[in-house]
């Protein structure tokens, strides 16, 4: 190996050690760009990089700066985290376990006594519904008609391509033709659950809910949303509960803080990958909707977020309380476009309620401006 | 446009934006490394980026650089081999069969093959260039079948054996990142995210894709989007809608419109979401003024 190749080698090690996929391959085409570019100056290099070992996008500042340190030995360019300001997006998706196995093992005593608040509030009853929960749930989500196609022994298009398999195996005769239909496929479902400090009670259950979603549907997303936006879809991949909870736990930072609803939601719809996801899915959010301050961002949020979905959902526990009426402004504001407002306090409501999304149901403003 | 080698227009990453920006198209220096390497490695492209930033332009400009035919292949939800590869048509092979009577017939003969883009390309005996347009669009289950094409440019047809391309492709991918691609296709591919201009290469794009455009119309208009594209609309105007909006302003001002009243009265062909232009309309005045100064 000449020397002069020792440099490029590193920055691949480098960037697997902080949870980058790179492959060998992508290390020797980075060479082989940088030799075809001359280089002429480190611009080259980091162009070459660029191209060649792909770093996701929402990646890229990282991946800048771990260029800088490599290459410029500019140590103090790698730093975590950005400003407090903005909502931030944390994503668990893509080949990154390292990284979150890194920020588990980092976690302090204050996140772990929330865990033992999780599993302290284990009933046996609410095992048995969740357990139903997620072996109903695949029949009982709403269906859509997709461009796929199945065989269908009667009621559908002649399937020629396979007939003619069939008469040309059969030297010509002429068997029964195949058919085919298109295949009905469930819905995507999308959670997006408050961890805010008003949530605190429900925040446990909503976890043990979303698992069972996630365990139970073809293609459900759950993001968890207080001051910020989380996606823990991937921890909650995991068949045993606790240790999904825990990572999924591990995962958020902002458990019990301030709510900004509107912000978080917007956050969601910028990232092309996420709202794609919402697109045509049933989409329930577990919130009490207690906006803090101006809720204009709220309200065009909701509003995008309604035209996306199928089905847009708000259960808020505070409808379990009978003299419950949508009367903030917030709330009043973004019933228009909600399709339910149902009662989100226990498991058992929700899990009815989720179970019969695939059933037509009256506008929640026309049954809650009855109500109120 | 005569065909030309690949290799001799792909000298340097400057050679090839001086020839992108001969076919109208202006690259900035990172897009114009990312295609020179893609071309001089022998590996396909993939463009990502938000809508409407020119990815399909890209790939439109590249084979008009390099003076081969496009072959697009757009990918949705469902698409699938017989699609994208091949498709063999039934109907004449079920007429040819019953013509047949006793004599022995090959069913499958050329005259019963349908090319799909894929094979098109695989089969043109010159090098084609492909652009796959949307791969975020198609699932999964597509992904995998387009990389075994990508990494062997052959595909195998079970009645005929397997096909490799008589020349290798230039193929250039797009995505709009509604969904993460498989890390074993970004690795195949030559990456590039392409983002939105800066104001000054904006107003360059405008004048050389407008039709008849003062430099001054074009700069206004750039330096107005900038200042749209910075609020949270649900749909931020790409460069097409720029040009379109320079375009119409044109118009309306030769029809006897003013400046501002001008542009705003042509906002439509900027911005095409209701939500996003009631927003934008009580600023709308204040952004063309300060874009106009």
């Amino acid at each position: 190996m000449p020397r002069a190749a020792t440099p490029f080698l590193g920055f691949g090690r480098l960037l697997r050690r902080y949870g980058f996929a790179i492959a060998p391959e992508q290390v020797s085409g980075f060479m082989r760009a940088v030799t075809l570019l001359g280089p002429r100056s480190m611009a080259d290099i980091r162009e070459a990089a660029l191209a060649t070992l792909a770093p996701p996008p929402d990646r890229r500042d990282e991946f800048e700066a771990h260029f800088q340190s490599h290459f410029y030995g500019n140590a103090s360019a790698v730093v975590e985290g950005d400003a407090d300001e903005e909502t931030r997006v944390k994503d668990d998706g893509g080949a990154d376990d390292e990284r979150i196995e890194a920020e588990h093992s980092q976690e302090g005593g204050e996140l772990s006594s929330a865990l033992e608040q999780l599993s302290s509030r284990d009933f046996q009853r609410d095992e048995d519904r969740l357990t139903a929960f997620q072996r109903r749930l695949p029949s009982a989500l709403p269906a859509r008609r997709s461009f796929r196609t199945v065989r269908t022994p009667s009621r559908g298009k002649l399937d020629l391509r396979r007939s003619l398999r069939e008469i040309v195996s059969a030297d010509g005769d002429v068997p029964s033709p195949l058919l085919r239909r298109r295949q009905t496929v469930p819905r995507k479902l999308l959670l997006l659950i408050d961890v805010s400090g008003s949530m605190k009670l429900h925040t446990a259950d909503y976890l043990k809910l979303a698992h069972a979603a996630v365990q139970g549907a073809d293609r459900a997303e759950i993001f968890t949303f207080g001051t910020r936006l989380t996606r823990i879809t991937t921890a909650l991949r995991i068949r045993d509960r606790d240790q999904a909870l825990a990572r999924a736990a591990a995962q958020v930072d902002d458990w019990d803080g301030g709510t900004r609803m509107g912000p978080t939601l917007l956050a969601f719809l910028s990232v092309p990958r996420f709202s794609a996801f919402a697109r045509g899915a049933a989409v329930i959010i577990l919130s009490d909707a207690l906006e803090r301050g101006d809720h204009a961002e709220l309200e065009t949020a909701i509003r995008r977020l309604s035209a996306r979905a199928f089905r847009l959902s708000l259960a808020t526990p505070l409808a379990g309380d009978p003299r419950f009426r949508p009367a903030t402004a917030a709330l009043r504001a973004i019933l228009p476009d909600l399709d339910d407002l149902i009662d989100g306090s226990s498991l058992t409501s929700l899990t009815d309620f989720i179970l019969s999304l695939a059933r037509p149901a009256p506008e929640a403003s026309t049954i809650w401006k009855r109500v109120s | 446009m005569p065909e030309v080698n690949a290799e001799t227009v792909a000298t340097s990453p400057e050679a090839v934006a001086s020839h992108l920006a001969a076919s109208r198209y202006l690259a900035d220096d990172s897009l114009a490394t990312a295609i020179f390497l893609a071309i001089r490695l022998g590996k396909p492209l993939l463009l990502e980026g938000a809508p409407g930033v020119g990815k399909t332009e890209a790939a439109k400009a590249v084979a008009e650089l390099l003076g081969r035919d496009l072959v697009r292949l757009q990918c949705y939800e469902g698409i699938d081999a017989a699609h994208a590869l091949y498709e063999w048509n039934y109907q004449r092979q079920l007429l040819a069969i019953r013509h047949a009577g006793e004599h022995e017939i090959d069913i499958y003969d050329d005259r019963f093959l349908i090319a799909r883009p894929l094979l098109q390309v695989l089969r043109a005996p010159e090098q084609r260039v492909l652009l796959v347009d949307e791969i975020d669009r198609s699932d999964h289950e597509f992904e995998a079948l387009l990389l075994e094409f990508l990494s062997d440019f052959q595909i195998s047809i079970p009645e005929r054996g397997t096909i490799r391309a008589a020349a290798q492709p230039i193929v250039i991918l797009t995505s709009n990142r509604t969904r993460e691609l498989a890390e074993a296709l970004r690795r195949r591919c030559v990456y590039h995210w392409i983002g939105y201009p800066d104001a000054e290469r904006e107003a360059a794009i405008i004048m050389l894709r407008a039709g008849d455009v003062a430099e001054g119309t074009a700069r206004a208009v750039a330096a107005a989007v900038q200042t749209i594209r910075a609020r949270p609309l649900a749909k931020p105007p790409g460069i097409a809608e720029a040009v379109e909006w320079a375009n119409a302003a044109t118009i309306l001002e030769r029809g006897g419109s003013p400046w501002p009243e001008a542009f705003r009265r042509a906002i439509g062909v900027l911005i095409k979401d209701e939500e996003d232009l009631s927003y934008i309309a009580p600023e709308l005045g204040r952004i063309v003024e300060e874009a106009l100064a």
